[in-house]
């Protein structure tokens, strides 16, 4: 299977939408803050409904209690960098396997923060999401068979003057695309073959879209990372279709399955068609 | 129409559209428009309603100020946080009198904070407020911002503070409304006339405060303000006094500006929050919270300690020795750990 085939119009179309809602809360936002404030996002009416159809054309979720974990902080410390930790575990006598995973911040502009496409071994991802308010998290995992297993988690917004934005907008300009692999050392007691830890990280500014220019009065377009892709020699290992939840410098740690090759490549695309492309020697000794 | 420019796949993928469920998005977005044109309606009935049954309360009693120094005057904000019961009313501001003219430092967290303040600066002087000078683009610094805009008064911050409010302008309105309801009515962010890029010095007649840029530390657009006849230094959040620091720019940054600031010529600091104190010994505290915060997060970083673990264990050491500890220090430690992770 190669990454292209993975490119559907099905995962572009989501990222899209996700777009169509964020120009709508722009212009929320340019028809004054009284249109965008009052208890909105505290008394609507649940959005999954909705959104679980938008996003998976109206396919059966099933409940993914005890195949796909989410783990967050109850309460989002800095709405900027939010972790969450994804774990998919199937039950030993179940001989399908996790092709995909949907994150989706219910309440953020852009709900759908990231699709991943896991390859073998790939149990655990982990990353950082920008939270804007009070919400349901969901995380939608999608079998080999083509089936669907939903799970949630509520997250409370952060308190304080943390906002979903950059903290330091020029020097993550400044360092636009610089990529960082890290494999972890296995745990003692794990066998040779097992599951290994490693982390991308690169440096983007990850951009909303949505904040206003003083001087020109207009949005400042959304920029930020659209896919990643991750190889283990020829082989896919992970790949995101993100969107403007994951935070400023996208960070992903994940495990996989060793296959022997010597090398991993990392290959990321920005919504600018910037393409950052970084190489790393496999560290068998770790 | 910026927007549609800029998203990246109004051109590439006409072939996915699906009308339907565009029309169903839409169709909710408006129903939501609806809604809230039916709720901001009932809210101004109500508005009226209150505003005829508490008329005879004075909308402006002024703040409580001490004089720090000859004509330099300080409100002291609660180490709390913005709720409606203390109007966001937990930085501190202040303000500097002239020969000739007025210079406010900092406006509080509402509108109605903004108007006592205006208050207790009417209390002491008629002169023209000639200045309304913001530390940095927190709410609780310039959310009062709009009760000085009759005033005349220039607005004056750092470079960076009018892209900082466009950034998180109107988050902070929206997640605020949620924790404050009405005392935020009225809040407008107010950019500056007048943008500090390194020092500058403004002159309030025989009296000349000089403003320092700084490079992103507690933010993007910290700025502090000096006045030189008494040498009381408006630090602004450069400086936390028992409330925690917070850390919202960069660490890194931060800990390189230690030394800079300890330069400045100040005998008395008024930190962003905390009582005034000698400087620059004002700074020791401070110091040591984020050279701590540094020091766990570089180690669990290097152990590969993952994010969400390393925000409950950095830092925790100084937990005894400041205010709101629990509110802040997971997110100082969440802020410190990604941005030492690219060192």
């Amino acid at each position: 299977m190669t990454f292209d085939a993975m490119h559907t119009c099905a995962l572009r179309s989501k990222v899209r939408r996700g777009l169509r809602a964020l120009q709508v809360a722009a212009i929320a936002l340019a028809l004054g803050s009284s249109l965008t404030s009052p208890a909105l996002a505290a008394e609507q009416a649940d959005p999954w409904p909705e959104l679980a159809r938008d996003i998976f054309n109206g396919r059966d979720l099933r409940d993914g209690g005890g195949l796909i974990a989410i783990e967050m902080p109850y309460r989002a410390e800095d709405a900027a960098i939010v972790p969450v930790t994804l774990r998919a575990a199937l039950p030993p006598d179940d001989e399908r396997t996790v092709k995909a995973i949907t994150l989706v911040i219910d309440q953020n502009p852009a709900p759908v923060a990231a699709t991943f496409q896991v390859g073998a071994g790939v149990t655990m991802i982990s990353t950082r999401v920008r939270i804007d308010s009070y919400t349901n998290v969901h995380a939608v995992a999608e079998l080999s068979d083509g089936e669907l297993y939903a799970s949630a988690v509520f997250v409370k917004a952060s308190g304080g003057c943390s906002a979903p934005a950059a903290k330091n907008a020029e020097e993550a300009k400044a360092n636009l695309g610089q990529m960082r692999f890290r494999q972890f050392a296995r745990s003692a007691d794990g066998p040779v073959s097992g599951p290994r830890e490693a982390q991308v990280m690169i440096r983007h500014p990850n951009n909303s879209g949505l904040q206003r220019d003083q001087v020109t009065l207009l949005y400042v377009p959304a920029f930020f990372v659209r896919e990643l892709r991750i190889w283990q020699g020829d082989q896919p290992v992970l790949a995101m279709d993100g969107g403007i939840s994951i935070s400023e410098d996208p960070n992903i740690r994940f495990t996989y399955l060793p296959n022997g090759a010597t090398r991993f490549r990392v290959e990321a695309v920005d919504t600018d068609g910037h393409v950052f492309k970084g190489e790393w020697p496999v560290e068998a000794g770790l | 129409m910026p927007l549609e420019a800029s998203n990246g796949f109004t051109s590439s993928d006409g072939a996915c559209r699906d009308g339907t469920r565009e029309g169903t998005r839409r169709g909710r977005y408006r129903n939501r428009v609806r809604d809230l044109v039916i709720r901001f309606a009932a809210a101004i009935t109500v508005l009226f309603g209150v505003i005829s049954l508490v008329h005879g309360q004075t909308p402006t009693d002024a703040l409580e100020i001490t004089e720090i120094a000859a004509g330099v005057f300080v409100h002291f904000g609660v180490n709390e946080l913005m709720t409606a019961e203390n109007e966001g009313g937990i930085a501190n501001v202040g303000f500097v009198v002239g020969d000739e003219a007025v210079a406010v430092i900092d406006t509080g967290g509402s509108v109605r904070e903004g108007r006592r303040l205006l208050a207790a600066i009417r209390a002491v002087t008629g002169k023209p407020i000639r200045y309304v000078i913001n530390t940095h683009a927190h709410p609780d610094h310039v959310f009062g911002n709009i009760a000085f805009a009759q005033e005349g008064a220039v607005f004056v911050g750092h470079r960076n503070l009018p892209r900082a409010l466009s950034m998180r302008g109107p988050f902070y309105l929206s997640a605020f409304r949620r924790i404050m309801g009405d005392v935020l009515d009225g809040v407008e962010l107010v950019a500056p006339q007048r943008q500090i890029d390194g020092q500058d010095k403004l002159d309030l007649g025989n009296r000349v405060l000089t403003l320092q840029a700084w490079r992103v530390a507690h933010s993007d657009s910290d700025l502090t303000v000096l006045d030189e006849a008494t040498q009381t230094l408006f630090t602004g959040d450069l400086v936390f006094l028992r409330h925690i620091p917070v850390v919202d720019g960069s660490l890194r940054g931060w800990l390189a500006a230690f030394g800079d600031l300890a330069h400045i010529p100040a005998k008395t600091a008024i930190p962003g929050h905390g009582p005034a104190a000698p400087w620059p010994a004002t700074l020791d505290d401070e110091r040591r919270y984020l050279e701590r915060l540094a020091a766990d997060c570089r180690a669990l970083i290097a152990r590969g300690t993952p994010l969400a673990e390393a925000a409950t264990l950095a830092g925790v050491s100084e937990k005894s020795h400041w205010e709101l500890f629990a509110e802040y220090n997971a997110r100082n430690a969440t802020a410190a750990f990604a941005e030492l992770e690219w060192e």
